[in-house]
């Protein structure tokens, strides 16, 4: 078995690692923030965010703060274990060459 | 597929991993300034002090100790305030410079779990007063400041964390040389605030523009 196999489609984008690494270390972020700190445009984030989800990486909880909708995303257990392979994965690929 | 770009996806995976859950734009020159604050009102209150203690007629002396409080406890808030004052308006400037949001998510966590300790020592304080243990105090403020710099270093750049773990150790000391609280509280809220201050200034301040 190659290491290339952890290496995980989904999470090869710039802005999918960054989504990931901010739901990683925070219980949940919503959409204002990610786009805030990945400085992307919502139409972007939006497709990403998409991707994840579809994925089953990540959950995304609709709810309105007053009369608001607010949009938060959070990781899934399957999102976190695949994050951390990928980690391992491009770590051991880097301690390779 | 180059092994360069994994390197820089690692290292973007960090970044935005500290950037999300850290306040980081903390303003080294406030520590420094609060500090001095301390310095200086230790240093009016030591005379206040001395002053008293000259008073030999023993009435007279009573009298003046009993209005040296309020005065005492003036300086004590005039301090804390001007340090808090200052704070806000460094950090404010320094997340300005940075682009950086000063009132989010990062933030309030800090915030809430930096008070969470010092509330606790404040109302602890109180009690304190309340029993008459007055030479308790001095221990019991720079216990529960330590303990709320360590809280607070999990969600700001994580330096401060030492700050935390001296004063909570000199308070502990302090406990041993009771009437002595403010050499101690000199030394801790106001020289250590001040190295403090000035590593991080250096470290966080200077290079990044």
């Amino acid at each position: 078995m190659s290491i290339i196999d952890n290496i995980n489609k989904v999470f090869d984008h710039r802005i999918r690692l960054g989504i990931m690494s901010v739901l990683m270390v925070n219980e949940y972020a919503d959409f204002k923030t990610l786009k805030e700190l990945l400085d992307v445009t919502d139409g972007n984030l939006a497709s990403h965010t998409k991707a994840l989800e579809t994925a089953e990486y990540i959950k995304v909880e609709k709810q309105f703060i007053g009369r608001k909708p607010n949009t938060r995303y959070s990781t899934t257990k399957l999102g976190e274990t695949e994050f951390k392979k990928h980690i391992e994965a491009l770590e051991k690929l880097i301690n390779k060459t | 597929m180059e092994s360069k770009d994994y390197l820089k996806d690692i290292s973007e995976i960090k970044n935005m991993m500290h950037k999300s859950s850290r306040f980081i734009s903390l303003s080294g020159l406030s520590g420094i300034l609060a500090g001095i604050y301390a310095l200086v009102g230790a240093i009016i209150a030591h005379r206040i002090i001395l002053d008293i203690n000259a008073i030999e007629h023993p009435i007279k002396g009573f009298f003046a100790a009993f209005d040296a409080i309020s005065t005492l406890f003036g300086i004590a808030v005039l301090v804390v305030l001007l340090s808090i004052v200052t704070g806000i308006f460094l950090t404010v400037r320094k997340a300005k410079k940075n682009n950086a949001r000063v009132w989010d998510g990062s933030s309030k966590r800090l915030v809430i779990n930096f008070l969470i300790p010092i509330i606790t020592g404040g109302l602890f304080c109180l009690v304190l007063i309340d029993q008459q243990l007055f030479g308790l105090i001095a221990p019991a403020t720079l216990i529960f400041y330590g303990l709320g710099c360590i809280n607070a270093s999990k969600y700001t750049l994580g330096d401060i964390r030492y700050l935390g773990l001296i004063n909570v150790v000199l308070g502990l000391i302090s406990t041993q040389f009771v009437g002595y609280g403010l050499y101690f509280w000199a030394f801790g809220f106001g020289i250590m605030h001040i190295i403090y201050g000035t590593v991080m200034y250096f470290k966080y301040d200077t290079d990044r523009k």
